[in-house]
């Protein structure tokens, strides 16, 4: 399986600007201080072995959308956010006009999560099945008003693809194709879902777009028994802890110090830093996630966590 | 958790020992309540002498935070001052140094809060 991610930007997407791009540029050219290359081969391994993350790549700036790969003609995704648009275009591209299916996996129906749906090309095509699956009751509502006037031109219902709603319960595992999910409780203005999705052996928890109050040990220990074990979590790391307990409280998100602490309790073993505050540059992002390793290293007592920042376009072979 | 306490000046000091995390964070509520009590009454700006801390969680960091917001509900002032090397570097990764005021030692931090108590007057009345 491949996790693959199209979507990792928390609230509203971004762009890298003109000045983004010429301050990337000119950090390469004076790393490179003069240095010439064969061939763009040798310019590229340049690049990938010298230079850092934050200059040769970027984060970008897509909201959420997660898809795990399991090959064939049957799609796993997590969240519709505006990384929805590109995975529409690669799943049509590698479907060549065979008919697929789409399994969605809502976390919850914040306008980040669900405003690529109407730029999901699949849902366009005719055969295609898709199955929206969510613990919301209000989960067709607020897909069929995203697209209503005026806000959209093309209602809902004017998409061919033929479109289901299925509705999950929290804490109860269900199977859905080759995948088994459970669906956990968050807390988050208008409540949200983690999903823990146990697929060929591995088991894999998306919890996006939850805050952690610290001050509960019952519900810090749900949550961490949510995690057990996992192989990978991906984590709502959107603020500092210092802004997420204080100014940022109530605001629904997480820090990358909670994230830790969690999958340190549950033993998991891959932390995903996931749902960037769309403010944090991509030198910030790198040096949020340096300072979360540091941070996993003081901390250690059992095994290594091995930390992670998703950037879209990231794959994660499991 | 036992908070040892001494008097200087303008200032109260609370010495930390061991561990502050979520198993222990009532106990340090509990133990820092009559100090809290006391510099209001007496107009103590307290100090946490953070010299045998050696870890704390984000719940402790936590209950830093609600004791700073309790002490201002009176005027009063809250430091941390100390800090080992392990301890300044998780206040740093939290950005609890931007939240806290932190002083890299105890003196320095009850000269601090002795060259200007809250509530002295600036100019003859
Ligand atoms: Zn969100
Ligand atoms: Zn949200």
């Amino acid at each position: 399986m491949v996790v693959r991610f199209w979507g990792t930007r928390g609230s509203i997407p971004v762009a890298l600007t003109s000045a983004d791009i010429r301050d990337k540029i000119v950090q390469a050219l004076l790393k490179a201080s003069g240095r010439s290359f064969a061939s763009a081969e040798e310019a590229c391994t340049f690049t990938r072995e010298e230079l850092p993350f934050s200059v040769n790549k970027t984060f970008g700036g897509h909201t959420p959308c997660v898809e795990f790969d399991l090959g064939g003609d049957e799609y796993y995704v997590c969240d519709m956010g505006s990384g929805a648009r590109p995975f529409g275009a690669h799943l049509l591209a590698r479907q060549h006009g065979r008919p697929a299916t789409v399994n969605i996996f809502m976390s919850h129906v914040h306008w980040d999560h669900i405003m690529g749906f109407p730029f999901f090309g699949p849902a366009y095509v005719p055969g295609t099945k898709i199955r929206i699956y969510g613990c919301h009751d209000v989960l067709e509502h607020a897909f069929r008003l995203q697209q209503a006037p005026p806000c959209f031109p093309v209602a809902f219902d004017q998409m061919a693809a033929n479109m289901e709603f299925v509705q999950l319960a929290p804490g109860k595992k269900q199977n859905v194709g080759a995948v088994s999910v459970t669906p956990g409780l968050q807390l988050h203005s208008g409540d949200s879902y983690g999903y823990r999705f146990e697929i060929g052996g591995k088991s894999v928890v998306y919890s996006t777009d939850s805050e952690h109050k610290l001050d509960d040990v019952d519900e810090t220990r749900r949550i961490a028994d949510f995690f057990r074990g996992a192989d990978i979590v991906i984590f709502d790391a959107m603020y500092a802890l210092a802004d997420a307990i204080s100014v940022k409280a109530d605001w629904g998100h997480s820090s990358n110090i909670v994230g830790v602490e969690l999958c340190q309790m549950a033993l998991a073993k891959h932390l995903v830093l996931f749902h960037h505050e769309p403010a944090n540059s991509d030198a910030t992002l790198e040096r949020l996630l340096m300072e979360t390793r540091r941070f996993e290293e003081l901390t250690r007592k059992g095994p290594m966590l091995t930390v992670s920042s998703s950037y879209d376009g990231m794959e994660i072979e499991l | 958790m036992s908070l040892a306490a001494t008097k200087n000046g303008n200032a109260l000091i609370l010495g930390l020992k061991g561990r502050l995390d979520q198993d222990n964070c009532d106990e340090f509520r509990d133990a820092l309540a009559p100090h809290l009590d006391s510099a209001g009454r007496d107009r103590l700006a307290i100090v946490l002498d953070l010299s045998q801390l050696e870890y704390v969680s984000s719940a402790g960091l936590r209950c830093f935070m609600l004791a700073v917001k309790q002490a201002k509900t009176y005027d009063g002032r809250i430091v941390v001052a100390a800090l080992q090397p392990m301890v300044a570097e998780i206040f740093q990764i939290s950005r609890f140094d931007l939240l806290l005021e932190v002083f890299a030692s105890v003196s320095a931090a009850v000269n601090a809060v002795s060259s200007l108590p809250p509530d002295t007057p600036t100019s003859p009345a």
